[in-house]
C-alpha cells in the first residue's frame, strides 16, 4: 500500500517536472525566436535600403535638372539614416564595421550638403560628379555583398544568433556571415582611403587641425608638484599619475587623488603644464549661497588663475550645486562660444569643485586668425529673421558652423508665442547659420 | 506698431498701479513674505524663485507654470517688470527690485505651497478669486483605485517626501537638452557598467556614451547607443535594470555638463575580461580604474 502511494506521487513528480521542463524549453524557444527575427528584420532591411540607396544614385546621376536633384538627394540622406539605423540594431558592435557605417554617413552628409545648396546658381560640378560616381560603384560593391550574405542567410537558414555568440565568446570563427561583412569592411576601406587621397574628405575643418601648445615639456615630478600645489594637497596625500597613450590628441597626464573627506581627479597636458579640467568629489552640505554668489566666486577664480577675458554666459542650479559656462570676449566685446570654460561651484561654502577648460586652452593656442568682417549693420542682420520674433538681446559672437569653420555672427535672442529662440546671422552674407529653441526648464514627473 | 506697444506698456503700468491701491486698500489681512538675502539668477531654483514667479504674476508680466526653476520666461518678466519700473534691465533680482516687487505685488505663500504641494495646476493672478485659480482635477482625487485609507496614506507618504525636499519645486533644469529619462537611462548604464570605480572613471564612461552620440559610427540616440546589441555588456545581462546610486547620477550631471575625463573616447574596456582581440587593436587613450579608454 505504501510503496504503491509513494511510487504514485514520484510518477506524478516525474510527470510534472518533465511538463514543467518542456514549457521551460518552448518559453525559452520563443524568446530566442524572437529576437533572432528582430536581427533578421534588422539585416533584411539594411540590404533592402542599400538596394535603393545604389538605385537612387544612379537616378542623381542621370538627372539633369536642379529642381529634380534636391529631393532625390534629400531621399538618399533620408536612406542612409535609415540604413544606419538599421546598423544599430545588428550585434555588430565588436566587429570592425565601422569603416562601412562611415561611408554610409559620408553619402549622407554628401547628399545633405548639395541637396541644402542653391542647385540652380551653383550646380554639380565635375568632381563632385566624379565623386558620385564613385560612390555608386562603392555602394554596388556592398550590395552585391550584402546580397550573397542574405542569400546564404536565406538559403542554409545561418542565424544571427550564432553571430551574436561568436562575436561575445570571440570564437576563432569561420561564421558566413562575420566573413561577408568583413569582406565589406576591407573594401570599403580601401574606398575611403584612395578618397581622402582625392580630396574628398568630410572630417570638417575643426577636426583636422592641429593643436599647438605653447610652453615646455612638464615630466611626472613637475606635474606632481603643480598639482599639489594648485590644490594645496599635504605631502602624506598619495598622488596616482597616469601618462595618455597614443590615442589622445593632447599628451596629458591624469592624476588623482584621496584625503580624508575628498576625492579628486585633474588633467594635466605635458606641455605647458595646462590644467585641462578637474573635478573635487565631496559631500556637498546644505546650501548656504545663492546662485549668483556662486557666480561671483567662479568669475574670481578664472580671474586669478589667469581666465580674465572671460564672461559668463549661462548658469544653472542643481541641488547644491551651481554650473556656470564662460566664454572668451574679446576686446571688441565680440563672444567667442567655441571658447568654452565651464566651472562648478558647491553652493555650501562657495568652493569651486570643478572647472573644464580644455576648448579655451585648445582654441586659444590653436586659432590663428581673428580678423572678422561685418559688412552686416545690427539692424540689417534684425531684418533676415522671422518678423513674428521679438528680438530682446543682441550681441557679435563667433561661432563654429557646420562645416566647423568659426564665422563671426549677430547672436539674437527673440521669443515668440512664449517660447524662446537664439538665432544666429552670418555677420558677412546674412545667412541664417542657425535657429535654435532654448529649453531650459522641465516639469519633474512624479 | 509703436503705438500698440506704447498703448501695451500704459495699460501694464495702469494695472500695476491699480494693483498697489488694491493691496493698500485690502489691509493687512494677507500675510507678506519676504526674499532671502540671495541675488536671483537665471538657472537659480528654489522657494525665492517660486516666490518671484508668483509676485510677477500676481501682477500679470509672468504668464508661465510657477515651478521654482528660474527659466527663459521667468527673465522676460523679470526684465519687463525691471523697464516698466524704472530700473536697472539686467534680469537679476537684486535688494532693490525685491523691494520694489514686494511693494508691487502680493503673495500667498500657503495658498501656492499648497497647491505645490498637492501637484494642482494652478495660477496666482491678482484680483481673482483664488479659489477659482486651481484646476480641481487634482492627481490625488483622480486616482480613485487605492480605496480611502491608502490613498489618505498615499498622500500623507506623498506631502512627507515633499516636505523633506525643500525647496517644492515642480521643474528642474534640463541640461543641453536631455531629459530627465535620459539622464535617468545614463544614469542607470553608468552603474551597471562602473559602479566600482572611482567617480571620474563614472564620469567618463557617461562621456563615452555622450562622445558617441557624436560619433558618425554610433546611433544618434542615447537609448540606440545604449541598447545596441553587444554594445554594454550590463545591458546584455540585465544588470542594466538595477536601481542606480545618487553618485552615477551625479557622474552623468557632470558628463553632461562637459567634463569627459576619458579624453573623448568612443571606447572602453576591461583589460582582464574582454575576449575581443579587435578591441585591443584601438588607439589608447588612458586607464582609469579597471577600464582603458580608447578611440
Amino acid at each position: 500500500m505504501f510503496r504503491w502511494g509513494l511510487i504514485t506521487v514520484l510518477s506524478i513528480g516525474v510527470i510534472g517536472s518533465v511538463i514543467w521542463g518542456y514549457q521551460e524549453h518552448q518559453d525559452k524557444n520563443a524568446i530566442l525566436i524572437q529576437a533572432e527575427n528582430s536581427y533578421q528584420r534588422a539585416f533584411h532591411d539594411l540590404t533592402y535600403r542599400i538596394d535603393l540607396l545604389s538605385d537612387k544614385i544612379s537616378t542623381v546621376l542621370a538627372t539633369n535638372t536642379p529642381e529634380k536633384l534636391s529631393p532625390q538627394l534629400a531621399e538618399i540622406w533620408k536612406i542612409t539614416s535609415d540604413a544606419h539605423a538599421d546598423v544599430g540594431q545588428l550585434p555588430l558592435t565588436l566587429l570592425p564595421f565601422n569603416k562601412t557605417e562611415e561611408f554610409l554617413t559620408n553619402i549622407g552628409d554628401f547628399s545633405y550638403r548639395v541637396a541644402i545648396r542653391r542647385l540652380e546658381e551653383d550646380p554639380l560640378n565635375d568632381d563632385e560628379i566624379d565623386y558620385l560616381n564613385r560612390l555608386h560603384e562603392q555602394a554596388n560593391d556592398i550590395r552585391r555583398e550584402l546580397r550573397t550574405v542574405q542569400n546564404n542567410v536565406i538559403n542554409d537558414g545561418l542565424r544571427w544568433m550564432d553571430v551574436e555568440l561568436a562575436l561575445a565568446t570571440n570564437e576563432p570563427s569561420d561564421n558566413t556571415i562575420i566573413d561577408g561583412l568583413k569582406t565589406i569592411e576591407k573594401n570599403t576601406e580601401q574606398f575611403t582611403e584612395t578618397d581622402r587621397q582625392g580630396g574628398f574628405s568630410f572630417t570638417t575643418a575643426r577636426e583636422d587641425r592641429e593643436i599647438n601648445l605653447t610652453g615646455k615639456q612638464y615630466d611626472e615630478g613637475e606635474i606632481e608638484q603643480f598639482v599639489r600645489d594648485r590644490f594645496e594637497l599635504e605631502s602624506e596625500v598619495d598622488l596616482a599619475i597616469n601618462e595618455t597613450g597614443e590615442g589622445s590628441d593632447i599628451p596629458m597626464y591624469h592624476i588623482s587623488f584621496e584625503t580624508d573627506d575628498l576625492y579628486g581627479y585633474a588633467d594635466v597636458t605635458k606641455q605647458g603644464a595646462n590644467m585641462i579640467s578637474y573635478l573635487l568629489t565631496r559631500e556637498i552640505g546644505d546650501r548656504e549661497l545663492g546662485l549668483h554668489d556662486g557666480m561671483n566666486e567662479a568669475t574670481q577664480l578664472l580671474n586669478e588663475i589667469g581666465y580674465e577675458n572671460v564672461e559668463p554666459i549661462s548658469s544653472a542650479q542643481y541641488e547644491q550645486v551651481g554650473v556656470y559656462q564662460y566664454v572668451f570676449v574679446d576686446d571688441d566685446n565680440i563672444y567667442f562660444h567655441p571658447d568654452l570654460i565651464q566651472v562648478k561651484v558647491a553652493l555650501d561654502n562657495g568652493e569651486i569643485i570643478g572647472l573644464n577648460a580644455r576648448d579655451y586652452i585648445i582654441n586659444q593656442n590653436t586659432r590663428e586668425t581673428e580678423t572678422y568682417e561685418t559688412s552686416l549693420t545690427e539692424e540689417e542682420a534684425i531684418e533676415r529673421v522671422n518678423p513674428n520674433l521679438d528680438i530682446q538681446e543682441t550681441r557679435l559672437a563667433v561661432i563654429e558652423s557646420d562645416l566647423g569653420e568659426e564665422i563671426l555672427t549677430y547672436e539674437l535672442i527673440g521669443t515668440m508665442n512664449d517660447q524662446t529662440y537664439r538665432i544666429y546671422i552670418n555677420s558677412e552674407d546674412g545667412f541664417e547659420e542657425r535657429v535654435e529653441l532654448l529649453r531650459q526648464t522641465e516639469e519633474l514627473f512624479r | 506698431m509703436k503705438e500698440q506697444t506704447v498703448n501695451y506698456k500704459f495699460i501694464k503700468l495702469l494695472f500695476a498701479c491699480l494693483m498697489i491701491i488694491g493691496i493698500s486698500l485690502s489691509g493687512s489681512d494677507i500675510e507678506s513674505y519676504g526674499f532671502s538675502e540671495q541675488v536671483i539668477q537665471h538657472g537659480a531654483t528654489g522657494d525665492d524663485v517660486i516666490e518671484l514667479q508668483a509676485r510677477l504674476q500676481y501682477i500679470g508680466f509672468y504668464n508661465g507654470k510657477i515651478d521654482g526653476v528660474f527659466g527663459w520666461g521667468t527673465y522676460w518678466a523679470v526684465r519687463n517688470f525691471q523697464y516698466e519700473f524704472g530700473l536697472e534691465v539686467d534680469g537679476l533680482v537684486g535688494q532693490k527690485t525685491k523691494d520694489t516687487l514686494t511693494r508691487a505685488s502680493n503673495y500667498n505663500e500657503q495658498y501656492v505651497k499648497e497647491q505645490i504641494r498637492s501637484g494642482n495646476k494652478f495660477t496666482h493672478y491678482g484680483g481673482q478669486d483664488l479659489q477659482q485659480q486651481t484646476d480641481n482635477q487634482n492627481r490625488n482625487q483622480t486616482q480613485q483605485g487605492g480605496g480611502q485609507q491608502g490613498q489618505q496614506q498615499n498622500q500623507r507618504a506623498e506631502q512627507e517626501a515633499t516636505q523633506n525636499q525643500s525647496p517644492e519645486t515642480t521643474a528642474t533644469n534640463v541640461p543641453k537638452g536631455f531629459s530627465q529619462n535620459d539622464i535617468q537611462l545614463l544614469a542607470q548604464a553608468v552603474y551597471s557598467e562602473a559602479r566600482g570605480e572611482p567617480y571620474e572613471g563614472q564620469v567618463a564612461v557617461a562621456a563615452v556614451i555622450l562622445n558617441r552620440l557624436d560619433s558618425p559610427t554610433f546611433p544618434d540616440s542615447i537609448a540606440g547607443i545604449i541598447y545596441e546589441p553587444l554594445a554594454f555588456t550590463a545591458v546584455a545581462d540585465g544588470q542594466f535594470y538595477l536601481t542606480p546610486d545618487d553618485t552615477s547620477r551625479r557622474a552623468v550631471m557632470d558628463a553632461i555638463n562637459g567634463w569627459d575625463p576619458s579624453g573623448g573616447a568612443i571606447y572602453y574596456f576591461n583589460p582582464d575580461t574582454a575576449t575581443s582581440s579587435w578591441i585591443w587593436s584601438r588607439p589608447q587613450i588612458k586607464r582609469i580604474g579597471k577600464h582603458i579608454f580608447c578611440n
